[in-house]
């Protein structure tokens, strides 16, 4: 378990050094991402279209804030994790079309998403599900929303972000999930677990 | 002053208190976690959420972006005046908390999908009565988040296997939540009654203080029992491994009928919400559980 420093853009070389168990803090640019902005910068990269901000190198961030607007400016009152389960239909693709380096959220992600985080060199970053206050205190300023159309959560925030974590590495470059590991193991357990309780299977 | 606005402020305060300040036994427990944990990756989760308590009390924000749906407690006193006034004084209550706190809308039309925008619509904020023989008025909110209310489980068990039924149907439900609920959880167990009075008590459960044992010494031992084995999974906080994946169970129980054995799991996060106050006749009110200074 070692403490990692990263700064954005990140690059592949870097990327490949983390490895499950260890911690990173983000320091630069970050986007956030949901079911709608997954979606659309998918049809968007079918079409040829270019998106409002080159994504390589930077970390998508599963969230849907909450912000305030006062006068032209935008401030990040709340911005805890999402379940990133959901995403995970459109996580491989969106890793291989866009490099994006770090995925953030809670929860997890499966089987394809793991696979192209070792095809491509990314990694997920598991930020503490609730700790909402401490997501926002990591974030210097709203560099910019895109894709407004989508609502609030949905919308595309691109954040300045200094010192963003803890985020513990659940899913290496190299093909080691941390949530199936330890449900695995869990699953190991259960028999053991049983038996303390008198059960059978 | 008029009894409905007592109690509209009286359950405004509560609101808010709950969504900023745990209860003193919930940051007890969690500490105590964060010293016991043996897994390098959950004790950095659980320092996480220990920053994150410190932070919302000292900025006066809410612990965590989902403020859940609003689920009221209330203890009505035979002889309070004007208990019909009380509902009204809630639903307004909850509506200038989600200005106010602020709360994120969570009150969603199920057909049309549509957010209400304030945490109100058709039977939300849901009050929960009880009529009690006194004077005073006890109102508790719980502030119910999503993550952990969709891995609450509900089962009508096999009656002939009796309580190995429930042991087993605890760990299941443990097991199949995962990293799901946002661990570590507390757990309200709700044995018999039929299906919708074990989901009831179930979540009623949630309420008791962690530190308080149960009154009924078969039953403490057996929270104990079922506390231990589902820290065995190695779950840990935020599933990402360790062994605190549960802090605390609160089982309570109903009669059942001789050919069913209904049985309920409520979740509740690591960031256990909950807030009391009592008013009594003469309109003072007494925080039963947060600090004076945490009033405000
Ligand atoms: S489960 Fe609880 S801690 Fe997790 S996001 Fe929901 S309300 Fe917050």
């Amino acid at each position: 378990m070692t403490d990692y420093r990263f700064r954005t853009p990140i690059s592949e070389e870097e990327i490949r050094k983390l490895r499950v168990n260890d911690v990173l803090y983000i320091s630069g640019t970050m986007f956030t991402a949901r079911d709608q902005a997954h979606r659309r910068a998918l049809e968007y990269f079918k079409q040829g279209k270019s998106l409002p901000l080159n994504l390589e190198g930077l970390a998508a961030f599963h969230c849907g804030p909450i912000v305030k607007k006062t006068k032209d400016m935008w401030t990040i009152i709340a911005a805890g994790p999402t379940t990133s389960t959901r995403m995970e239909i459109f996580e491989d693709e969106f890793i291989k079309n866009f490099k994006v380096r770090v995925i953030i959220g809670k929860g997890g992600m499966g089987r394809r998403t793991t696979e192209a985080m070792a095809s491509y060199g990314a990694v997920y970053g598991a930020f503490t599900g609730g700790a909402a206050i401490l997501a926002a205190k990591a974030v210097r300023n709203v560099k910019s929303v895109e894709w407004l159309d989508l609502g609030m959560p949905e919308a595309m925030w691109i954040l300045e972000v200094e010192e963003f974590g803890p985020l513990t590495i659940a899913i290496d470059s190299h093909g080691n999930n941390l949530f199936m590991n330890v449900q695995r193991k869990a699953e190991e357990n259960k028999k053991r677990i049983y038996q303390k309780l008198g059960l059978s299977q | 002053m008029e009894i409905e606005n007592v109690v509209e402020n009286v359950a405004f305060k509560l609101l808010k208190l709950a969504v900023i300040h745990l209860p003193e036994d919930v940051k007890q427990a969690l500490e105590k976690a964060y010293t016991e944990e043996t897994s390098e990756t959950g004790k950095t989760q659980l320092k996480a959420i220990l920053d994150n308590i410190e932070c919302a009390e000292k900025y006066q924000t809410p612990i965590c972006q989902d403020t859940g749906t609003i689920i009221f407690y209330v203890k009505a006193g035979a002889e309070a005046k004007h208990l019909e006034k009380i509902e009204g004084a809630l639903i307004k209550a909850t509506r200038r908390a989600t200005v106010e706190v602020p709360l994120r809308p969570n009150a969603v039309n199920p057909f049309t999908q549509k957010n209400s925008g304030d945490n109100t619509g058709r039977l939300i904020p849901w009050i929960n009565w009880e009529i009690e023989p006194t004077d005073e008025i006890e109102l508790t909110v719980l502030p119910k988040g999503g993550g952990a209310e969709n891995t609450c489980v509900m089962g009508m068990l096999v009656p002939g296997e009796g309580i190995r039924g429930v042991k087993k149907f605890v760990v299941d439900a443990v097991m199949n939540a995962g990293a799901k609920p946002c661990p570590p959880n507390i757990l309200g167990v709700g044995i018999g009654g039929g299906s919708d009075i074990a989901m009831k008590i179930a979540k009623k459960a949630l309420l008791r203080p962690l530190n308080n044992e149960n009154p009924n010494p078969e039953i403490a031992k057996l929270e104990k029992e079922i506390l231990e084995a589902v820290n065995m999974t190695g779950i840990g906080p935020m599933g990402l491994g360790g062994k605190t994946t549960v802090l605390s169970i609160s089982i309570d129980y109903a009669y059942r009928h001789p050919a069913s054995y209904p049985a309920a799991v409520a979740f509740n996060c690591w960031a256990a919400r909950r807030a009391t106050a009592r008013i009594s006749a003469d309109g003072t009110v007494e925080y039963l559980t947060h600090r004076v200074d945490e009033v405000i």
